[in-house]
């Protein structure tokens, strides 16, 4: 075990190792992050609820960052409330016994180069019978007034200025452009400071109304967001450790499997021997891939059972053959037959001298199968067989491509989650082959 | 005279051991084809859930027909369903259905390994057929051309500069190898998305996918530019995957081939550097070549579900995954079973091979089994 723990050590003598651990070290503090600031139900609740939670984000915005090169200057999502914004003024003005006038002013800067995506208010209204009556007014820097609206306004309703067709028609294009556009420069948008009057009648003496405009931006957070204006960075920041996890568990469970079962072949020989070599060209004839694709599609494509599928086809996988020569040559050494003459067990000549004494050697294939499994979950889930309700990597990865996200140029949806998974590839991968020429020992005589 | 008697008797025993011994892994090769695709067949069908699907497609069907005939139409309720019932009855005798599943696994079985691969039960070839060697007559030559061109190349080039990087252990170029050998954790698929994205996307200069532009050039010269063009993106996705590591593995094995004690013995003894390489190094690892090289071109046949699918290149791989979404089992076993039997084969051949080959495997010593 000591000759483990210094081989360990050399490790610091591979750059390319310490590089590589220094890069796992990062993802698994970011994982243990994930999973304390986000819980596990909170992450399947959030990534699952759809409009309701994520209803206030930008369809498809880019990452927050771009803003950061030169030159670009793109909206975020700018929001002004009536209940929360001192800057917003509210005037109720009674106009006789049961009608009043509500007079909301929402003012918000726009200083950027693009437009924004949508614009939409969202109104908390209070009534008994009679609904109130909306107007709109929106006033542009350089004091131009566009009038719209004459709409009655429910409880908790969101409507949509981009939706509105006759605005769009007297506009002559889409709202969140025309409200916007420069007249002298009609490529970009007019910067200033714009209002938002929204001039309400209440029918009723308890009545009040209060809205929250929403002017969507074109950069959204620090991941951007998808089609279902979910933050992308959610998705990836669970992804992370699920895929460690999927990674090492798999790994770990591949190895340990195959390890059982090719050292107990070895040491019985034998009919039991001859059974697990059979059971090997068995399970050779049957492609690992297309049955777990099977296994997705007809039974259940969550990770979990994916896992427990990996690990189960891993028990007689080909690998038994390097193994068990390893132990063959193990079997005959003299502290194992050291250990049977003083009447040690099989169980415990396998469990207690043969595994342990072969570990070291199987650690670089146990760390260099860990990107494998990692990329596995993330091809299932390109393939449409990503867990139903978990974020992952893969997941996104997968939503961009159906949403064809490379025609339509949104490139950070493809590319971020690419850059995690191929960092951790890497960084696993770069500490497995240093690891392989520490403990290969042919490998290091050469 | 009596010493040739003995090498007579020896080359007899020779022969003998080795007949039985291919017997023996004739026989241990063909069971693990017929338990291998028996539970094909068992989890294609779901161990029986895809018959409970065709039946309720089937009466949905019967009910559909019964109620939109206007012969039927004055017919009692009861009647009606009796008439549906009756329907049922004789098309699930028609397709086999109203024996057990067990029964009928058995059956598929028979058929399976008689290559009797039967009709698909919703794919159909580009010519409209539902004969599943048709399908995959269709889209085995597009596998192969992908795949084939990409483990070539990716064989052949590894091969060669993996036997000059062992020549010249530790120069610039081995280190730069052994350096780049981690970027091959990715698969193939995944520099794919990213040279698509690249090449497609961002420079638009070739396709994002595909196998011939649409509509497909009339001239033959046209057409085989055109899959040409559409086949650099998978091909460079393939092998830069493959690259390194291929390079990477077969530079370590040719190293420690020339470390035996016989190469340095030849070494001291002053034979020519090329001749070194030819007698002491390839010849020991030729089984090993052998192998991997048979492995290499079979999994070509199988194409690449994945690469496949990411490229929507139209072959095996892409057919397997279509096959498994649409509950297509005669497809799928069919597939598996063609890939069993190549597979199968080609074991079969390089366990002979080796044992001729290899003078170092006793053969049948043991009852066979290496």
């Amino acid at each position: 075990m000591s000759g483990f723990l210094s081989g360990l050590r050399e490790l610091t003598k591979y750059r390319s190792a310490v590089l590589g651990l220094f890069i796992i070290g990062i993802f698994v503090v970011v994982a243990v992050y994930a999973v304390v600031k986000v819980p596990y139900s909170e992450a399947k609740r959030l990534w699952r609820s759809g409009e309701k939670v994520w209803r206030e984000n930008p369809v498809n915005a880019l990452p927050a960052w771009v803003n950061l090169f030169p030159g670009i200057n793109l909206p975020p999502n700018i929001v002004v409330d009536s209940r929360k914004d001192k800057n917003v003024q509210k005037k109720i003005i009674s106009q006789s016994a049961t009608l009043r006038k509500a007079e909301i002013v929402l003012p918000f800067e726009f200083d950027y180069d693009g437009f924004p995506k949508e614009l939409t208010v969202h109104f908390f209204t209070r009534y008994k019978r009679t609904k109130p009556f909306v107007l709109f007014h929106w006033q542009t820097p350089d004091g131009r007034v566009f009038d719209f609206g004459n709409v009655q306004i429910s409880q908790d309703q969101w409507y949509g200025i981009s939706l509105d067709k006759d605005l769009a028609a007297s506009l002559g294009g889409v709202p969140e452009r025309g409200l916007f556009v420069d007249p002298h420069n009609p490529d970009r948008p007019l910067k200033g400071e714009y209002k938002l009057t929204i001039e309400a009648y209440l029918f009723e003496p308890d009545a009040d109304i209060d809205a929250r405009l929403i002017v969507y931006g074109q950069v959204h957070g620090i991941a951007g967001t998808d089609h279902l204006r979910r933050d992308i960075s959610l998705g990836l920041l669970w992804g992370i450790p699920i895929a460690l996890i999927f990674g090492v568990l798999a790994a770990l469970g591949t190895m340990v499997s195959t390890l059982i079962i090719a050292a107990i072949g070895s040491w019985f020989g034998g009919w039991v021997d001859g059974l697990i070599q059979r059971l090997t060209e068995i399970r050779m004839v049957l492609p690992t891939l297309p049955i777990l694709i099977m296994i997705g599609v007809f039974y259940s494509s969550s990770i979990w059972v994916m896992l427990g599928a990996v690990i189960l086809l891993s028990i007689i996988s080909g690998a038994i053959k390097t193994y068990r020569a390893v132990f063959l040559q193990e079997k005959n050494a003299p502290y194992i037959e050291a250990a049977r003459s003083y009447g040690a067990g099989s169980l415990r000549i396998i469990f207690r001298y043969l595994v342990p004494r072969v570990i070291p050697w199987l650690v670089p294939g146990f760390v260099l199968a860990i990107p494998d499994m990692v990329f596995l979950e993330a091809a299932l889930a390109v393939l449409g067989l990503g867990d139903p309700v978990l974020p992952t990597l893969g997941k996104v990865l997968d939503d961009a491509f159906a949403n064809g996200a490379l025609y339509h140029g949104y490139y950070y949806w493809v590319v971020e989650p690419s850059v995690i998974l191929i960092a951790m590839g890497f960084s696993f991968s770069m500490v497995g082959f240093a690891l392989d020429r520490i403990f290969n020992p042919r490998l290091r005589e050469i | 005279m009596a010493r040739q008697e003995t090498h007579k008797r020896t080359f007899f025993q020779t022969s003998l051991r080795l007949l039985r011994y291919v017997v023996i892994r004739g026989l241990s090769v063909g069971v693990s084809v017929v338990i291998g695709v028996y539970l094909t067949i068992y989890i294609a069908n779901m161990g029986g859930y895809v018959d409970k699907i065709k039946e309720s497609e089937i009466r949905e069907q019967v009910a559909m027909s019964v109620h939109a005939n206007p012969q039927y139409k004055f017919l009692p309720p009861s009647k009606q369903k009796e008439l549906i019932a009756q329907q049922v009855e004789l098309e699930k005798k028609r397709l086999g259905l109203d024996k057990p599943f067990l029964y009928r696994s058995g059956k598929y079985l028979v058929q399976a390994l008689s290559l009797n691969l039967g009709r698909a039960q919703h794919l159909t070839s580009d010519s409209g057929s539902r004969r599943v060697w048709l399908i995959l007559a269709e889209r085995l030559p597009v596998s192969v051309l992908l795949f084939g061109t990409a483990n070539l190349i990716l064989f052949f080039l590894g091969v060669f500069l993996a036997l000059g990087l062992s020549r010249k252990y530790g120069s610039l170029w081995d280190k730069t190898v052994v350096a780049m050998a981690p970027t091959s954790a990715a698969p193939p698929w995944f520099y794919g998305i990213i040279l698509i994205l690249i090449f497609a996307a961002i420079l638009k200069i070739l396709p994002f996918g595909g196998l011939v532009d649409a509509p497909p050039p009339p001239t033959r010269l046209g057409y085989a530019l055109s899959v040409l063009k559409h086949m650099i993106l998978p091909l460079m996705a393939w092998i830069m995957s493959g690259f390194f590591i291929t390079v990477y593995n077969w530079r370590t094995f040719f190293l420690i081939y020339s470390s035996e004690d016989y190469v340095e013995m030849a070494r001291a003894k002053g034979v020519a550097a090329r001749a070194i390489e030819r007698r002491y190094i390839l010849r020991p690892t030729l089984p090993t070549i052998i192998t991997s090289f048979a492995l290499m071109l079979i999994s070509a046949w199988m194409g690449a579900i994945i690469t496949e699918t990411v490229f929507n290149w139209p072959g095996l791989g892409q057919l397997f995954y279509a096959a498994i979404s649409a509950f297509d089992s005669p497809v799928i076993v069919g597939e598996t079973v063609l890939y069993a039997y190549l597979l199968a084969i080609t074991v079969f051949f390089l366990d002979i091979i080796y044992a001729l080959v290899d003078p170092r495997i006793k053969v049948g010593a043991k009852g066979g089994g290496l």
